[in-house]
């Protein structure tokens, strides 16, 4: 099942983002933020690159000599001495000046980083969870406030400020093609600005070791125009879609009765679980699992009916379920959109 | 070497001593080397400082030479270990999506890997080097308290077995060598796995202190006369400042894993956010003692380099000074820097722009040394051996990893490439290019020494060329890999990132690399079944250690050697001058003044004995049973009292009774 399930998954994947190569990488900048650490890294590697043949030029350079060797190891030559300590003299005030000018170009950077988003008019709430991001859209009227998981999405040319924590253990939130990482600990809270120069789909992962599953931690920012941003907004707002047909009403009716209701909420039913990701919209989203699988039917099955298989250690527990039950409730989330 | 006659400023002047022993009545004197011919100073100091026969008798032994060696061989199987977790790791990268090995192990092996080779391979390794080689290079028969350091390794061991035995039992720590809170605390690390961590590293910082201690103390206080502070070899200066880094550095993480098994045991809060603890206390905690660590397993290396440059150079080495300075500059601002590690954290930007500045500070330092050893290859052309060899791969690979340093100690820089394999890739280029390969060019030169046997040569280059492709096929591309977004500690990544390709060819460099050591052990056990008897001094160096047989009999030395230079047996070819006036039927020391090295007073030196490794066995077994109750402390106590009484119970000597 598992097998099967990530090849699955990788081939979908595989198909779905063809030649999207680099959209986790911070060498593929996508807004202004990555824009100024990738020139960032550029240019420190460039210098580096330079600092290092340099020095092997040196190393070379007594291996390239035809001069003889000492006779008498004591025996030295004064003058030599004192002219190749003037050259190591000149070599090491080099190397002050050009840290130097490293610091204060990384202390620039840095402030230049700081005001992408002094002036963010959205605010999202991310906590992280083994091992998915719980994602919270703030505004000033209650009912407008929207809690969704692992996928973010944001108006593409504006600045989002992120105010980053964790309840469990802690998290980095890290989109390399759009910012540096920040930490989600718990009892504390970070804040991270973040732009997407366009539209688009840019993967991110937890950065920070955080038990079995930190390597299934995925996320992905999802930057939309505005206009189609607001109606994603408006339409999450609403309740969970009614099941229609018999098969998805069983569904419903399975999963309220069963274990899922436990964790799980879904708007608009008695389900109001706060410790799993919440499934009103889940069928909206493009992955399961947090970034683990595609969203499809078969994939639904596959994470419901074999959790640990897919995602060992995860915190969804193996419910038992029939064939046909786990069809319904198959058919009832893939309504939820 | 033979008795030259001394200056009354280098000999042991008998008035001082009778002012400092003054009670002690001439006929309860044993009998001095003063005037004894060589054969007869041979069979008493032979029977003096030998290790008693038999299975008691060795392990009860004190001689520094021995104790290195058992390091040296239990330190390279550690190494062996982890070299094959980080095997198995590479083997499941090596495309996406692998089966091989599950998260649950996964998450074992890199936890024992980076463990086994920061805490059992690396930090043993070079202080087992200084074990050996210090006592040497400084002129003495033994180091300071012998018996500390045998009980040292003994607890260094049981801590190794004790991690690896819960590996087999599948009961390994796996939240990473650094073991953050809350993942490692009560809630989110149930089962045994954490404290197995957190005990582990109380045994080998315990081991590791130990062996601080007794180094600090031999350089200091048991130096050849003569040997006045200018005149200490630069390897033997990267110790003593090491030693000091640890003895600095270990309390921090003795005091973190402690804190840790107090939330996790006892049921304190020092680190659960819920209840007024600070998770991040934990890091500052754990860094603080993280960083210098880097640099107790680095500074030594450097001693290594600055031993073998000047052998192969032929000349001492340049700007003697500027290289003493920078290592006590480094091993000062290495406290420094700890911040660094945690930029991801959302420290304060103000705060965390000084880190930056410090942790480009230290890069001058280490550049004044770099730039010293390039300007002593300068003259003349250098004789190329595999050590020297090794120290050419040094340069070739720590300068990479030095600039890769100095691009993550820039704030926002980091928060693009921490917790990367940019990272992984950084820190390999430091330890494995800084002091792995360091350490296997001091293989080569002190093998010789050691064993009395030359490894081979044809077969040192073959390993040379062999570990370098190896290591840089495997490690470089992790930086390009992790700036295209790949975190560290992952079991697996999925298809689609692109990643497949370049995750393979790192592990087939991997695999390459590792074979490297498979040749490296081959011609270790062949040179020293084999090889050439090496003589005294094959290479021709100037330092002490070679001054004596090869291999070095329990005295060390049959005549304390009195010293002119900096390369002693450069300046004096014919015959060193000595010192005369120890006993020879009890083990006698000279203990020297800190700065001048003026022969002060005789002082015994401990003989051998069971009870460091009775001690060791209590010490451990109560580390062990306190991962299961913090009773075991008062339990314990007991029977470390009773080995203790044991140890120091004294011997009837007249110096005791004083």
């Amino acid at each position: 099942m598992k097998r099967l399930a990530s090849i699955a998954f990788a081939t979908a994947i595989a198909l779905f983002l063809q030649g999207c190569a680099g959209w986790q990488s911070a060498l593929d900048p996508k807004g202004p933020a990555a824009s100024e650490l990738a020139w960032l890294i550029w240019f420190f590697t460039g210098l580096c690159a330079v600092v290092w043949v340099l020095v092997m030029a040196a190393l070379a350079v007594p291996l390239m000599m035809r001069s003889r060797q000492h006779a008498e190891p004591l025996a030295l030559d004064a003058g030599a001495d004192s002219r190749k300590l003037r050259v190591v003299m000149v070599a090491v005030g080099l190397t002050a000046v050009i840290l130097v000018g490293l610091t204060l170009l990384s202390f620039f950077a840095n402030r230049t980083l700081a005001a992408i988003g002094s002036d963010a008019a959205l605010t999202i709430r991310v906590t992280g969870h083994q091992w998915w991001w719980e994602v919270r859209y703030e505004d000033a009227t209650p009912s407008r406030i929207l809690t969704t998981a692992n996928e973010i999405h944001i108006p593409a040319g504006e600045p989002v400020r992120l105010l980053l924590t964790s309840t469990d253990v802690i998290h980095s939130f890290w989109v390399p093609s759009l910012s540096g990482k920040l930490d989600l600990i718990p009892g504390r809270m970070n804040v991270l600005d973040i732009k997407a120069d366009k539209p688009g789909v840019y993967r991110g992962q937890c950065a920070e070791f955080c038990g079995a599953q930190h390597a299934n931690m995925g996320t992905f920012i999802i930057a939309e125009p505005r206009a189609k941003f607001d109606a994603w907004w408006n339409d999450q707002l609403q309740p969970a879609a009614a099941p229609t047909g018999d098969e998805a009403k069983a569904g419903e009716n399975l999963f309220l009765k069963r274990p899922c209701v436990m964790c799980h909420k879904i708007g608009g039913t008695p389900a109001g679980g706060t410790v799993a990701p919440d499934l009103t919209h889940v069928a909206s989203r493009q992955t399961l699992a947090a970034g683990t699988l595609t969203m499809s039917r078969g994939n639904l099955a596959a994470w419901i009916a074999d959790p640990q298989g897919v995602k060992p250690g995860s915190h969804m527990p193996v419910v038992d379920l029939s064939g046909d039950e786990l069809n319904a409730i198959v058919a009832y989330l893939e309504g939820l959109k | 070497m033979s008795s030259a006659d001394l200056t009354s400023e280098r000999d042991l002047p008998p008035e001082r001593e009778a002012s400092t022993k003054g009670d002690i009545a001439p006929e309860r004197d044993g009998p001095r080397d003063t005037g004894m011919d060589d054969v007869s100073l041979h069979r008493w100091l032979a029977r003096t400082w030998r290790t008693p026969p038999g299975i008691i008798g060795a392990l009860s032994s004190v001689d520094h030479k021995v104790i290195a060696r058992r390091y040296l061989i239990t330190a390279f199987l550690f190494l062996c270990l982890g070299g094959l977790n980080a095997v198995a790791m590479r083997i499941q990268l090596s495309g996406p999506q692998r089966g091989l090995i599950g998260p649950d192990l996964y998450n074992q092996l890199f936890t024992m890997h980076g463990v086994t080779m920061m805490f059992l391979f690396a930090v043993p390794i070079v202080q087992a080097t200084g074990i050996y080689l210090v006592p040497l290079m400084v002129g003495t028969r033994n180091i300071a308290f012998p018996r500390l350091n045998a009980f040292g390794y003994w607890v260094y061991l049981s801590g190794g077995l004790f991690a690896w035995v819960s590996f087999a039992l599948a009961m390994a720590p796996d939240v990473g060598w650094f073991a953050y809170v809350p993942l490692s605390g009560p809630e989110f690390g149930p089962g045994k796995r954490a404290d197995v961590w957190a005990q582990m590293i109380t045994y080998t910082e315990v081991s590791s202190l130990a062996v601080a201690v007794a180094t600090i103390v031999t350089v200091l206080k048991q130096r050849a006369p003569g040997m006045s502070l200018d005149k200490i070899p630069l390897y033997v200066w990267a110790l003593l400042v090491t030693s000091f880094v640890v003895v600095f550095a270990m309390p921090a993480v003795m005091i973190t894993s402690t804190f840790l098994i107090l939330d996790r045991l006892v049921g304190t809060h020092i680190f659960n956010p819920a209840e007024g603890g600070d998770v991040l206390l934990f890091q500052h905690l754990f860094w603080f003692f993280g960083h210098p660590e880097v640099y107790i397993i680095f500074l030594p290396a450097t001693g290594m380099v600055s031993a073998i440059i000047p052998a192969f150079a032929r000349r001492p080495a340049f700007g003697h000074l500027g290289l003493v300075l920078s290592l006590i500059a480094v091993g000062f601002l290495s406290f420094g820097l700890w911040v660094h590690h945690m930029f991801a954290t959302g420290l304060p930007k103000l705060g965390a722009s000084f880190f930056t500045a410090s942790s480009m500070l230290i890069a001058i330092p280490n550049g004044v040394q770099i730039f010293c050893w390039l300007a002593t290859l300068w003259d003349g052309r250098p004789v190329i051996r595999t050590p020297l060899l090794f120290v050419f791969g040094f340069f070739f690979t720590f300068v990479i990893g030095g600039l890769t340093g100095v691009m993550l100690a820039s704030v926002p820089l980091d928060l693009q490439v921490h917790d990367t394999y940019f990272v992984v890739a950084h820190f390999h280029y430091v330890l494995i290019g800084g002091s792995v390969f360091p350490l296997l060019g001091a293989a080569y030169l002190w093998f010789p020494k050691i064993t009395g046997r030359m490894m081979s040569e044809r077969l040192g280059r073959w390993h040379f060329w062999l570990a370098m492709i190896g290591f840089n096929a495997a490690f470089f591309p992790m930086h390009i890999v992790g700036l295209w977004g790949m975190p560290r500690r992952v079991y697996t990544y999925p298809a689609e990132l692109g990643w497949g390709n370049i995750n393979l060819f790192i592990s087939a460099g991997a695999v390459l690399f590792f074979l490297s050591f498979v040749l490296f052990a081959f011609n270790l056990v062949h040179g020293a079944l084999r090889g050439t008897p090496a003589g005294d001094n094959p290479w021709d160096a100037g330092t002490l250690e070679w001054a004596t047989s090869s291999p070095p009999p329990s005295y060390n030395f049959a005549r304390i050697p009195v010293v002119t230079n900096v390369e002693p047996l450069w300046a004096e070819r014919g015959a060193l001058p000595v010192a005369s006036g120890l006993r020879v039927d009890a083990r006698e020391l000279i203990i020297s003044t800190v700065a001048e090295a003026h022969p002060d007073i005789r002082e015994k030196s401990a003989t051998p004995s069971i009870w460091p490794l009775l001690a060791a066995i209590a010490v451990g077994a109560t580390f062990l049973y306190s991962i299961f109750t913090p009773w075991a402390i008062v339990w314990g106590a007991a029977p470390i009292a009773v080995t203790l009484v044991g140890w120091f119970w004294p011997k009837g000597d007249p110096e005791d009774e004083e």
